[in-house]
């Protein structure tokens, strides 16, 4: 079958945070440049980030230091981080910030006139001295205000959308990705889109668990794609799971309601993490405060008719604060809790929030692999950035407003990586028929397949299995049953179909082309949450319960045919000393 | 609890009509329109169309016209509607497929008023300043999710979609005049001097009765019109 080609310098994958800063910093410098996403861009799911992006501009504080902020983040990451790419991260943040400013960033503003900045989980001065505001935010809206000002610039740079257009598989040449396989949702064509680079920003992928704070769209598109091309996937036992979802709901309330004032309490009233972290108390970072709230909760002191939640207090903060400075999480308190949170507490439970791991990469954003001897190698024509791909600047634990900031650092890096490849002459590569074709196998299979069982039978039950095997604590015992009734699942799924075969508008054939990505990034985690046996970051595991640096102080590398692999975590920043290992207490 | 739903695809349907379908709320633990609509796509009826994302009413896709009235179904709770809850698509937009309009139109007027901070200025190496009181001037209007609930209920719209900019375009217009960061608000202003852009606004305030986020649109186009006198644009 022939499929028509469209070219582009290079192709974007994805229109939330990261490929928007992308898009602009090559479409900026003339490139021919698309971006393809399966939403409407400012529909992505960055748009619902709220507390804010971290940046030492000191505007709060009066003093401040990348190399604070850099601290912060590698002791957060429980070691595994990359040090060269948090230094670099942490060094580019202020200007990237003001960068978004420039743009018009409605940011929220101080008296002076500056930016507004919060504390926030995890962020010290002086090394882990004292709580510092480095999170710059627009009110609780900060994804919001940051999504619409990315798009609004590229609609000035004009750069060109291919809106609601699903990506299906990578093509892949011998020497390198050509291009992509992407289908028209509205009209069901499908078209081979060629360039000299493809960039995945395809986001994270929390729908694999039944109670998460992620978009229905956040189904680990770029994850699939990925391993399907044979490439791997790294560090992808690392969730976090969030503090302070809205039980029930799952909807994110931001971490920015405790830098303001709020506290968590357990049933007796008592504010529990005075116990848990003495001296960060409810701002420790996000695996400590969602471990010992699971515990408090196990434990008998959780809240409500069955103790299933603890409850966010934040009346004391009165109403100028709630009013002016969240704004958006009292809304959703009130339609989604039915709690107003001027007088009454929030009930929130640890939901399932961000993925540290995904997609490896350098620091200019190109995907990695490894070669037979275990070294890197980088994929030709291939980038990623964003929740991802993994550099790695969150390792085992993600600070709160780092993650904006990893999506305007590295987009804005592959940007303008790309840019000085194309300068050094980086082409085309040239697909066969058969290699775009293969492209097209999983839409055919769905296609063709009659008589099987749904897609919401078998994402359903993933679910159900990611949620109850995979969870904030995690034992080989149940991981392994996980493990097993997974593998079966993944097998009902060749056989799985869809009643809807128009191409009209066709969301129940996307539904399904998003389980095939949900299923690959279940089974990724699956085999490396069973692979690392000890406890980090986000990892807990009650059959390890200890960090073991002599052994697992290194990144775990998931291949589609079962191939596990391990890289070495970069402890060599450029600019300043390495930070040495210590036990973390917060 | 029954919900009747426009139906109509274009590849097999000859004219759209209204389905009826009877779903256990209580059993599929649904408590807003979108749960159930997921409900029924997952339950009864994979073809049923419709958009969503975030299902926490920021990322806007899932706006649609809910027992009469345009709204975000991730944030409209069930028991607030009387029965049985009748589902159309955002009115005035061309039909794609069930509740999927056509917003092209929608997005064209959005861009037509130049929707991004244009300042002229050079750039300077730390943040442009504003103070609290010129940045509280973007409250209420940059909270827009460009979801289309104002403009698709809105007759002025209706009439002339394709000239009429419309209550969302004109709360971003407004948005950005009021940006004390951006340098071309005379510019923006005389840009929507035609008899449309701005004046086919007849103060009717369906936008204002409609907006899922609280905004104000007529309130923005009242500024707009109040500054090109004052500008004498």
């Amino acid at each position: 079958m022939a499929v028509a080609t469209q070219t582009f310098d290079a192709i974007i994958i994805g229109g939330g945070g990261a490929g928007l800063r992308a898009s602009y910093e090559m479409a900026q410098s003339g490139l021919n440049v698309a971006v393809i996403s399966k939403v409407f861009p400012t529909r992505s799911h960055t748009v619902s980030a709220q507390g804010g992006i971290n940046a030492a501009l000191g505007n709060t504080d009066g003093r401040d230091d990348w190399r604070w902020h850099m601290y912060d983040t590698v002791k957060g990451s429980d070691f595994l981080g990359d040090q060269d790419a948090i230094e670099y991260m942490c060094r580019e943040a202020p200007e990237s910030v003001y960068e978004l400013e420039h743009m018009g960033l409605p940011f929220s503003r101080l008296d002076d006139g500056k930016i507004y900045q919060r504390a926030f989980g995890g962020q010290t001065l002086d090394f882990g001295g004292e709580l510092a505001h480095r999170t710059c935010c627009a009110e609780d809206r900060t994804g919001h205000a940051m999504l619409h000002t990315l798009y609004q610039k590229n609609i000035e740079a004009k750069t060109n959308f291919y809106n609601e257009w699903f990506a299906i598989d990578l093509v892949k040449t011998s020497t390198g990705i050509a291009g992509v396989v992407a289908m028209n949702i509205e009209t069901g064509e499908v078209v081979y889109l060629k360039a000299r680079a493809t960039i995945l920003a395809t986001g994270g992928a929390g729908r694999i668990f039944q109670a998460t704070t992620n978009a229905h769209i956040n189904t680990g598109d770029g994850f699939g794609m990925v391993l399907r091309a044979g490439y791997p996937l790294q560090d992808m036992e690392f969730w976090q799971f969030h503090p302070t979802g809205i039980a029930g709901a799952g909807v994110l309330i931001t971490e920015g309601s405790r830098g303001e004032g709020g506290y968590l309490i357990n049933k007796d009233g008592e504010r529990y993490m005075e116990r848990y972290a003495p001296h960060m108390k409810d701002l420790a970072s996000r695996d400590v405060v969602a471990r010992s709230t699971i515990l408090e909760i196990r434990e008998g002191r959780g809240c409500g008719p069955k103790g299933e939640y603890v409850l966010l207090k934040l009346d004391h903060l009165g109403e100028e604060v709630i009013n002016k400075r969240l704004p958006g999480i009292r809304d959703l308190s009130i339609t989604f809790a039915g709690v107003d949170p001027l007088k009454d507490p929030i009930p929130v439970v640890p939901t399932c929030h961000y993925l540290m791991g995904g997609i490896p990469t350098n620091i200019d954003g190109q995907v990695l692999t490894i070669d037979k001897d275990g070294k890197d190698q980088v994929i030709e024509g291939l980038y990623a950035a964003g929740e991802c791909a993994c550099v790695s600047v969150h390792g085992a634990n993600r600070l709160g407003a780092n993650s904006l900031l990893d999506l305007i650092v590295f987009g804005r890096a592959a940007g303008k990586h790309f840019q000085q490849s194309v300068k050094q002459g980086l082409g085309f590569r040239e697909a066969t028929v058969e290699e775009i074709e293969k492209a097209m196998g999983r839409l055919n299979r769905w296609n063709n397949n009659e008589g099987g069982e749904s897609v919401e039978t078998i994402r359903a039950e993933l679910q159900k299995i990611m949620q109850n095997d995979f969870g904030v604590f995690r034992t080989a015992e149940f991981m392994k049953q996980g493990f097993d009734k997974l593998e079966k699942l993944q097998e009902r799924l060749q056989h799985a179909s869809i009643k809807d075969k128009s191409s009209c508008f066709n969301t129940c054939r996307i539904e399904a082309l998003e389980l095939d990505n949900l299923m690959a990034t279940a089974i990724a985690t699956a085999y490396l949450a069973n692979e690392r046996t000890e406890s980090r970051g986000a990892h807990a595991r009650v059959d390890y319960p200890d960090r073991d640096d002599k052994n697992w102080l290194k990144h775990t590398l998931y291949f589609e045919d079962g191939r596990i692999g391990f890289r070495a975590i970069n402890m060599k920043p450029k600019e300043v000393k390495p930070i040495e290992l210590v036990a973390r207490h917060y | 609890m029954r919900f009747s739903i426009y139906r109509y695809n274009p590849e097999s349907d000859a004219a759209p009509y209204m389905q009826d379908y009877d779903l256990d709320v209580k059993a599929h633990e649904c408590h807003m329109v979108l749960d159930a609509l997921i409900a029924i796509k997952n339950n009864m009826d994979d073809g049923l169309t419709y958009r969503r994302s975030c299902r926490e009413g920021v990322c806007g896709s899932d706006g649609m016209n809910i027992n009469g009235k345009n709204r975000l179904a991730c944030t409209t709770h069930l028991s607030a509607l009387k029965e049985p809850i009748v589902i159309r698509p955002l009115p005035g937009l061309p039909i794609v497929r069930d509740l999927v309009v056509d917003m092209s139109q929608f997005y064209k007027q959005y861009e037509k008023i130049k929707p991004y901070l244009q300042n002229t200025n050079p750039t300077p190496a730390k943040e442009r300043l504003q103070s609290p009181e010129e940045r509280s001037k973007l409250d209420g209007l940059y909270e827009c999710i460009l979801c289309a609930c104002c403009s698709t209920s809105c007759p002025s719209f209706w009439w002339n979609p394709d000239k009429y900019v419309g209550p969302a375009g004109l709360l971003q217009a407004y948005r950005f005049i009021a940006d004390s960061r951006d340098t071309e608000s005379k510019e923006r202003l005389s840009e929507l001097t035609d008899p449309f852009s701005v004046f086919r606004c007849r103060g009717i305030m369906n936008c204002v009765d409609v907006c899922p986020k609280g905004l104000n649109p007529l309130k923005a186009i009242n500024h707009i019109k109040e500054l090109m006198l004052e500008e004498g644009v």
